[in-house]
């Protein structure tokens, strides 16, 4: 398998200093006058990570904001509005919290956050983010292959795919009939895509533990694939022999498909998937064009090799 | 004393400047970093919604004068039909400029396989003639029935607008289900009132003060 060049770059390297630390004095400055937008934001639990190694995965490019990252979510549970989740999403409690992790597999099991963390240890890994909606991020996650995670419970071999839940709680969340889709949120990934050194269970993002709306305590990260596909707040994993339901393929299945590998030649029935903007670059953003499997095809493009990508989308 | 009020010059710059927030908002924002972390698609949403909400508001005037009994309101209803074009200009200065960079083969592409683009594009296009000809000369020009006849073309700009959204929107359907709504009141009021009034209409024609809701009398017309 080909690797990209390992770069030794961090965010801290490559992000201006002044970007990456003004959320801090904005915390600090904390006055009334910043409102209902400082509060969102000092009302956050999120922790410093410690003991984060590089990885040879890392993108050198630009990171986006931390701001634009946290404020900017699909997270349908908390709120269709990309400015919801961050709102509503404030005081959804992510600790204590369980994964079950269970189907065609010899040992079930069910670990808490803490056995989660001390599965592997920690790398920071400077991710490319392309949504389906045709905008993108660079984000450093923090968090270990995903990989750790599922071999654990060791598969059996009728497993061929891994199904994962997001929590779902009526109460604090919204309906499915207020979000226009199915709850609880679920996606799936071929049992190959699922242990790719590349896909991430990840655990915070710029160093800290997720912020709630960015999917706490724990969620995926599938960099070659739209990021619907990077299910949040994974409270069950299942073994499964075929192919699993996925929520947005449920609701539209033209638009979006089981694989949705980023695929500038694959139209989206509203829009291009040729270029997308770069968020967080300039006053509106920069139009770049999209790279098939967004740019980490020397890595994953063998998964697939054989396969129609027009058919299979 | 009410007819005083809706007649005023200043009751007229106050609606005229009132119809400039949402414009006003945004450059506020754009000044202050608030237009979230991706301003194409929040300018693009903001200045849709406003071609919307003044294309229906538009719509509102004629309703309401007969509801309230102030046929003096009539005056603002080209004002604000030309806002409804204003805030679609930008909207679709925000595609060709910001969003697709003057690049015509892509705008080509995504009017012709797009169909919520084309739908959009061809109620922007449906409200060219008649921005142009909402001047007091065109209606000389053209006569007022014809003029009138022309300017029923905004029903069809409404319901390509309302299309444009719901086929635009990704699954959260509520608010174009909401602006078809009130659409279709807006509509049904109107063919309403055709139905009860139509043998009327035409015994009614040649009387100069029609009783006609749809049909301003001489004098309140701009």
């Amino acid at each position: 398998m080909l690797i990209r060049k390992p770069s030794d770059l961090r965010y801290s390297d490559v992000t201006p200093k002044n970007l990456y630390f003004n959320r801090r004095q904005f915390l600090a400055a904390g006055s009334a006058a910043l409102g209902a937008l400082a509060s969102a934001f000092s009302a956050s639990a999120e922790t410093k990570l410690n003991g984060i190694a590089k990885s040879q995965y890392s993108t050198s490019e630009m990171p986006t904001p931390h701001e634009a990252v946290i404020s900017y979510n699909n997270f349908y549970e908390f709120g269709t509005g990309k400015d919801e989740p961050i709102k509503l999403a404030k005081n959804f409690k992510t600790n204590p919290w369980t994964v079950s992790l269970e189907g065609e597999v010899m040992k079930p099991k069910t670990l808490d956050l803490d056995a989660v963390m001390k599965l592997a240890p920690l790398e920071e890994r400077i991710y490319r983010h392309r949504c389906v909606e045709g905008w993108s991020f660079v984000i450093p996650w923090v968090g270990f292959p995903l990989s750790a995670l599922l071999k654990q419970v060791e598969p059996t071999s009728k497993a061929k795919f891994v199904a994962f839940q997001t929590y779902y709680d009526p109460k604090q969340m919204l309906s499915s009939r207020q979000a226009h889709i199915q709850f609880p949120y679920v996606e799936g990934l071929r049992l190959d895509e699922a242990m790719h050194p590349l896909t991430l269970l990840s655990v915070g993002l710029y160093g800290e533990t997720l912020p709630p709306q960015s999917g706490a305590p724990f969620r995926l990260t599938v960099p070659w694939k739209y990021g619907f596909k990077s299910i949040k707040s994974i409270v069950k994993v299942t073994f499964v022999e075929k192919q699993p339901p996925t929520t947005w393929n449920m609701e539209w299945s033209q638009a979006y498909g089981f694989y949705s590998n980023v695929n500038p030649e694959v139209d989206h029935p509203t829009h291009s998937q040729a270029n997308e903007i770069r968020l967080g670059v300039g006053n509106f953003g920069q139009r770049i064009k999209t790279q098939k499997f967004n740019g980490y095809g020397d890595q994953v493009a063998s998964l697939y090799s054989g396969m129609d990508l027009h058919k299979n989308y | 004393m009410t007819k005083k009020f809706w007649l005023s010059r200043w009751t007229r710059a106050l609606v005229f400047l009132l119809c400039l927030i949402p414009l006003g908002n945004l450059i506020w924002r754009f000044e202050h970093q608030q237009l979230t972390a991706n301003p194409i698609e929040f300018i693009t949403h903001r200045t849709g919604d406003w071609t919307l909400r003044f294309l229906l508001i538009t719509l509102t005037i004629t309703p309401l004068r007969t509801i309230i009994n102030q046929p003096q309101v009539i005056r603002f209803r080209r004002m604000l039909g030309l806002y409804a074009f204003f805030y679609g200009s930008l909207h679709l200065a925000t595609w060709v400029y910001l969003d697709k960079n003057f690049d015509v083969q892509d705008m080509l592409a995504d009017v012709m396989k797009r169909r919520f683009i084309t739908i959009g594009m061809f109620g922007l296009l449906t409200m060219l003639p008649l921005a142009i000809t909402s001047t007091a000369g065109w209606v000389r020009r053209l006569g007022y029935n014809r003029w009138q006849v022309l300017h029923r073309t905004i029903y069809v700009t409404a319901l390509a607008g309302v299309i444009h959204y719901y086929w635009g929107v990704k699954s959260d359907i509520r608010l174009p289900l909401l602006y078809s709504g009130i659409l279709a009141v807006l509509l049904a009021w109107r063919i309403a009132i055709a139905l009860r009034a139509s043998p009327a209409v035409t015994a009614q024609r040649t009387s100069t003060r029609s009783t006609h809701p749809l049909r301003p009398p001489a004098d309140a017309r701009e």
